[in-house]
């Protein structure tokens, strides 16, 4: 009796599960298949889900027209390199925090975490006037340093909770066996952090990509990223759907398929370890 | 005297990151504050002059600041509403048994990893359009009018936009607070014959407590200062429907080029966010010492 309830339990659950996960799904799943369409039957009504002329052109043309490949080989410098600068700022300041903290390392992280609370829009005005005497607007180089420092209280806070984790006698093991800070380091440490570096890392590549504040600010072309590549098919002269769609599917398969590797850590991430 | 060498490696170790984000906060910050009180327009150099408080005046009392103000707190407190409401049984339905529940998981994660001006525009196009957009074309199958979403409803066709980008992260926090819970409790008011009512009000609500508070706190970090998707899609318009504080303080900095009134304008933006962030730290660092 309890079994057969349970059973049907299940199949409710699982048809209903199935249907939100679906709907929710939906916009991105539209998109996909748009993509693939030519424009007359990307703009048809009644739509057609599945039936219609499969095309690849649209990804041709978008590479023609609009040079993806620059702004994702941006996108990938940008997301890649700054994030690689605060991973190698913040390894050592949650290194240190999480294994020699001091009386002040909770208040130290608090003001860190303070420092993500401020909005972009405040400091707008300042950070592209300095830009701009400097030469920095629409350089990769510009926004790498501007997203790793908006990132950096994440990376540390995310590597310090990662950190703590690791039990400290198996430290103290080594540093019994005389092995030196150095070689703690590298032969203790770093194999027990790896799957923390990993998530941070890639947590921190998503956020990066998806950034649409700075990077709308700061680049127009040369340096513009897959955020502002897109933002420029919104003018309405532009209402291409297919090649729009097309565009969209190749600025976001990447993030996605490293966004579902990294969907468990995501919540540690952005909660600042609040919610485990 | 390893001890000490120890404690000497570890603030040098902690310096460089201190310092770069002591800088990052102080030096756009005394900015801000210097050009708020100048009389400061790119568009008429060499006219810069010391105005005190002016600026904020003339921001505070500007028509648009209150209509921005106001589209503000109601998209913060809609989008809130929204993945909050339907982040709860959402999380509820996926922690139940399902099969297949990581394909699942997957499907309702997906569109928080979707860049921002990505899902502005592939909602209001191939959605929302009112001739051919899907939402048109439903419309018509049940008899009903098409909605011009973006004309007769801006601020709220935004939120709704923002809400489906947001309501993944409200599902997933909320859903890996439930599977912290402990199942013997639940089980336990199951044998003492508690409805399913009464287990999840006095047991399932309050252990959600936590994790909905963290969740407010951090989407109204983010919610305060959304951008790329009203920059996309309407632009902050039509009128001042859809502008935003952060929309606002952007137009007059790098439309109007007024840089003495968008600072005094960001200043009030991070007063603003320093309220809510004044709770979410003292949340995160009561957790801090379990």
């Amino acid at each position: 009796m309890a079994r057969m309830v349970t059973t049907r339990n299940k199949v409710i659950s699982t048809a209903a599960a199935w249907l939100v996960g679906f709907l929710i799904f939906f916009p991105i799943l539209w998109m996909v298949l748009a993509s693939f369409k030519t424009e007359l039957e990307a703009f048809a009504i009644p739509p057609s889900f599945l039936f219609f002329h499969w095309t690849t052109e649209n990804y041709v043309t978008v590479q023609e027209r609009s040079d993806y490949f620059h702004h994702a080989l941006n996108s990938i410098i940008i997301a890649g390199g700054s994030t690689l600068i605060a991973m190698l700022i913040a390894i050592p300041a949650a290194w240190s925090m999480a294994f020699s903290p001091t009386k002040r390392t909770k208040d130290v992280l608090l003001w860190m975490l303070s420092t993500k609370m401020m909005p972009p829009v405040g400091v707008l005005v300042p950070i592209y006037l300095i830009y701009r005497t400097f030469g920095l607007l629409d350089t990769r180089s510009g926004l790498i340093f501007i997203l790793c420092l908006g990132n950096l209280p994440i990376v540390i806070w995310m590597l310090f909770t990662y950190f703590k984790e690791i039990p400290k006698d198996i430290l103290e093991a080594a540093r019994m066996d005389g092995a030196t800070i150095g070689r703690e380091l590298i032969y203790v440490l770093t194999p027990m952090a790896v799957p923390g570096l990993a998530s941070t890392l890639l947590l921190n590549l998503i956020l990066a990509w998806n950034e649409a504040f700075w990077t709308l600010n700061l680049s127009t072309l040369e340096a513009a990223p897959l955020t502002v590549f897109i933002a420029s098919y919104s003018s309405p002269e532009g209402l291409f759907w297919a090649k729009l769609s097309a565009a969209s599917t190749l600025a976001i398969a990447p993030i996605l398929v490293l966004g579902w590797f990294s969907q468990r850590q995501l919540v540690r991430g952005l909660t600042f370890g609040a919610v485990k | 005297m390893a001890t000490q060498q120890t404690q000497l490696l570890a603030r040098t170790l902690l310096t460089p990151a201190v310092a770069l984000l002591f800088i990052w906060m102080i030096v756009p910050l005394a900015l801000t504050i210097y050009f708020a009180t100048l009389h400061y327009n790119l568009l008429d150099p060499g006219s810069e002059s010391f105005v005190g408080l002016e600026n904020f005046r003339y921001f505070l009392t500007d028509p648009a600041f209150l209509a921005s103000l106001q589209n503000t707190l109601v998209l913060v407190g809609s989008v809130l509403a929204i993945t909050i409401i339907l982040g709860v049984p959402l999380a509820l339905l996926l922690d139940q048994q399902v099969v297949g529940l990581s394909i699942v998981r997957l499907m309702v994660i997906a569109p928080f990893f979707v860049m921002p001006t990505v899902s502005a525009l592939v909602w209001k196009n191939l959605l929302m359009h009112p001739v051919s957009g899907l939402f048109a074309w439903i419309a018509h199958l049940f008899g009903l009018p098409a909605i011009d979403w973006f004309n007769d409803a801006p601020l709220f066709s935004v939120i709704l936009i923002i809400s489906w980008q947001w309501l993944p992260f409200a599902t997933l926090i909320l859903l890996t607070a439930l599977q912290s819970l402990d199942e013997e409790q639940k089980e336990a008011a199951e044998m003492d014959g508690a409805s399913a009512i009464s287990t999840f009000i006095y047991i399932t609500l309050p252990h959600l407590a936590r994790p909905i508070t963290v969740v407010i706190l951090i989407e109204t970090i983010f919610l305060l200062t959304v951008f790329a998707e009203i920059f996309v899609t309407t632009g902050g318009g039509p009128g001042l429907q859809t502008t935003n504080i952060a929309f606002l303080i952007y137009s007059q900095a790098l439309i109007q080029y007024d840089v003495g009134s968008a600072s005094a304008g960001g200043l009030v933006a991070v007063v603003l966010a320093n309220i809510v962030a004044f709770f979410l730290v003292r949340i995160v660092g009561r957790n801090l010492e379990a």
